[in-house]
């Protein structure tokens, strides 16, 4: 038996040479001074690799068009098990291989290792470097919510302000007019089919480099016996990036990666803000203004890469100890504070909204799962500005009882009488009689009734959105042939979960003719304004499954 | 330097030769095991068995199969969808009636009923199957699969589609 494992060995070994191949390059001769400094490209290559691997899976469940492309996510999260694990992978990993990447170059830096003969080295590390940020860019767009949309917006709008090839680039990334399935495409197709080939090619170009020339060796080093790669180097690269894998795995474990509202081109009230690596270049951006705005987008920034491209030119002196390289060190301290000062400015400046506007679909809040007609009954008491007199919890001031106090509330019939004559219920009363039919009075009624201290400032805080759709819900008389949150009627299907089953763009064309998109429909077309359809097809997808 | 003595540098390096390959199937297992449980376990959107009424049988002639098609909603993936589905129907002696899912049961192609020669045939490897749905000839393994069905006067309603043979 071992006789003939050894004769497929000597034969494999004969006709690949793989085996030979393989001790070559573990048995590669480093200097003696390698160590745990040398360890951040092994954990940048290995990161690549998770990312490769996490994307490719993800991609197994993702559909890459907008509104689809939402829906398939919410699906890998909601409804496969380990899809929320591999999201999470593929999200941390893609922060945590910046900062390898920038940690790695940073040593190099430091130990002047791009120096002669390992110019070229360096310049395609830079590159690298690129490409690392081109992929949190492109993958950005990827989930298609509110943060992917206006994140991409700015980004694209960028680009088109630089000088002379801006339209053209504009144009290349079909960010001309809106942003929708052209650009998507094409971010998609460059996060997916472009970037990795270029990657994994000058991800070879640079490790033969490296090996070409050798790692590099401290001065003095040079006279020192060298030593193996294999095992003691391999040993301290794994330990490296096992280190690495399991911060990665802790932070998609129990640090969730937000699914925000569906894209919405019309949400005028979003702050998009750029992933935190990218912090410091919004930042900077804000620092220009007027025809100097193209300095801090594209001048500055292009500099700054040239010339990071350009530093084995520049500093062409020898090798020296690393305590003796002060201008280098001066340098990355001067980035590293330049660098932190923005972020940390740009971070001050996030207005706390959209760090909480991440939907929550683990449980729906609490005006999702109101009625229709306890929702338009919020669209009543903001329209009567019931607040104006009534506390709703706290302000011990108003003139009026706590309205979430259940002690005021009796039964909706009780409430009506009141509405329409309050001193006939209360003698003595300030309250005016409200002007409302009675249908109206009911939906204010059944709010009311709904109304708690518990959940005072959720109602209180329902997008406008949700009630007017509601509304439009409401008048229509959707509740004639569909069931939300349980009441109305199962003649047509059920709407609970209606984003999951379909599109946006889906659902507006099927309002407008229904049975062009369900032969047989008997639902009868809804000639909606579009702020309407907006407003009604916003509330839908809301609603929690 | 002094070199370190031959025993103390074998075991040295058989301890960095353990943890490496430790520390990778470790991660490899960290990294495969939630994948697959990813790609396998199946989705947890519960399925509703619901009924689907097709249509009249009231005219349908003794032992002649009809093909009825029907639109059904199915969850795929993401989506719910509506689709075009058939059957094939044959109502049998005493009311009895039998719904036939559409697919051969070999390698899941369309079948046909042959009116003159009074069998389904599959075209693509020439499977025979009689009105009951019996295997008569070729490769297919298993009978027609059949719908649960259920009558509302002379409306036939369906239900899920399963194997004959499981069943028994």
């Amino acid at each position: 038996m071992r006789r003939r494992f050894r004769g497929v060995n000597e034969w494999v070994e004969h006709r690949t040479g793989i085996q030979s191949a393989v001790r070559q390059f573990l048995y590669e001769e480093i200097p003696a001074s390698s160590g745990w400094h040398q360890v951040f490209g092994s954990v940048a290559m290995f990161l690549f690799m998770v990312q490769a691997f996490t994307g490719a899976l993800l991609a197994f469940n993702y559909a890459p068009t907008p509104g689809d492309a939402y829906n398939s996510l919410r699906y890998i999260l909601t409804e496969l098990t380990g899809g929320r694990l591999m999201r999470g992978l593929h999200h941390w990993g893609a922060s945590m291989i910046v900062v390898v990447v920038v940690l790695h170059m940073l040593q190099v830096f430091l130990y002047g290792a791009y120096k002669k003969p390992r110019e070229a080295t360096w310049m395609v590390g830079v590159v690298l470097l690129l490409l690392t940020l081109a992929y949190g860019l492109t993958g950005y767009l990827l989930p298609w919510d509110n943060r992917a949309y206006w994140g991409t917006v700015v980004t694209t709008q960028i680009a088109a302000q630089a000088p002379v090839l801006g339209p053209y680039l504009l144009r290349l990334l079909g960010g001309e007019g809106e942003i929708g399935v052209v650009t998507f495409a094409r971010f998609y197709g460059l996060h997916v089919l472009l970037l990795p080939p270029a990657t994994i090619f000058l991800m070879v170009l640079h490790i033969f480099l490296v090996r070409k020339h050798g790692v590099a060796p401290l001065p003095g080093d040079e006279a020192q016996p060298k030593k193996k790669f294999y095992p003691q180097q391999v040993f301290k690269d794994t330990v490296a990036i096992f280190i690495a894998f399991a911060i990665l795995f802790m932070m998609a474990v129990a640090v969730r990666v937000p699914l925000e509202q569906l894209a919405d081109p019309t949400d005028t009230s979003y702050i998009p803000r750029p992933e935190w690596y990218f912090l410091f270049l919004f930042q900077m951006l804000k620092l220009f203004s007027g025809p100097l705005e193209v300095v801090g987008s594209v001048v500055l920034p292009g500099l700054a890469v040239l010339l990071l491209i350009l530093v084995p030119f520049i500093d062409r002196g020898q090798m020296v100890k690393v305590t003796r390289r002060g201008v280098a060190l001066a340098f990355v301290l001067l980035a590293a504070i330049g660098w932190g000062g923005l972020t940390a400015a740009a971070v001050r400046s996030t207005p706390k909204e959209t760090l909480a506007a991440a939907v929550d679909f683990s449980g729906p809040t609490d005006w999702m799962q109101l009625s229709p007609e306890e929702m338009v009954g919020i669209a009543y008491f903001r329209k009567e500005n019931c607040v104006s007199c009534h506390a709703m919890g706290g302000h011990a001031s108003a003139e009026g009882p706590d309205l979430t106090k259940a002690s005021i509330h009796k039964d909706a019939a009780w409430m009506i009488q009141h509405f329409k004559r309050p001193s006939a219920m209360r003698p003595g009363t300030s309250m005016p009689p409200i002007q409302l039919t009675d249908a109206q009075l009911n939906s204010l009624a059944a709010f009311l009734l709904k109304l708690n201290e518990k959940n005072a400032t959720a109602l209180d805080n329902a997008p406008d959105f949700a009630v007017q759709g509601a509304l439009l819900y409401q008048t229509n008389r959707c509740g004639g042939c569909h069931l939300v949150n349980g009441g109305g009627m199962r003649i047509g299907p059920p709407l609970n979960g209606l984003s999951k089953r379909q599109s946006r763009g889906w659902v507006e064309a099927h309002f407008a003719d229904p049975a062009k998109m369900v032969p047989g429909s008997i639902m009868p077309p809804y000639k909606l304004a579009p702020k309407d359809l907006e407003n009604l097809t916003s509330y839908l997808f809301a609603l929690p499954d | 330097m002094v070199p370190p003595s031959e025993d103390e540098g074998t075991s040295r390096r058989n301890f960095y030769v353990v943890a490496i390959y430790g520390f990778w199937a470790a991660i490899s297992a960290a990294l495969g095991l939630p994948a697959l449980v990813y790609l396998l376990f199946p989705p947890k959107a519960k399925k509703v068995d619901e009924w689907i009424e097709i249509g009249d049988i009231g005219r349908l002639a003794l032992n002649s199969p009809v093909e009825m098609t029907f639109r059904r909603t199915r969850v795929d993936g993401w989506k719910v969808i509506s689709e075009k589905s058939t059957a094939w129907v044959v109502k049998g002696a005493g009311d009895q009636v039998t719904a036939f899912g559409p697919q051969c049961t070999h390698l899941g192609c369309a079948y046909h009923w042959e009116e003159s020669k009074g069998h389904f045939l599959c075209p693509c490897h020439t499977s025979l199957f009689a009105s009951d749905g019996k295997v008569v000839a070729g490769p297919a393994p298993r009978p027609l699969d059949r719908y649960q069905t259920r009558l509302n006067g002379n409306r036939l309603l369906l239900g899920k589609l399963e194997s004959p043979e499981k069943k028994s």
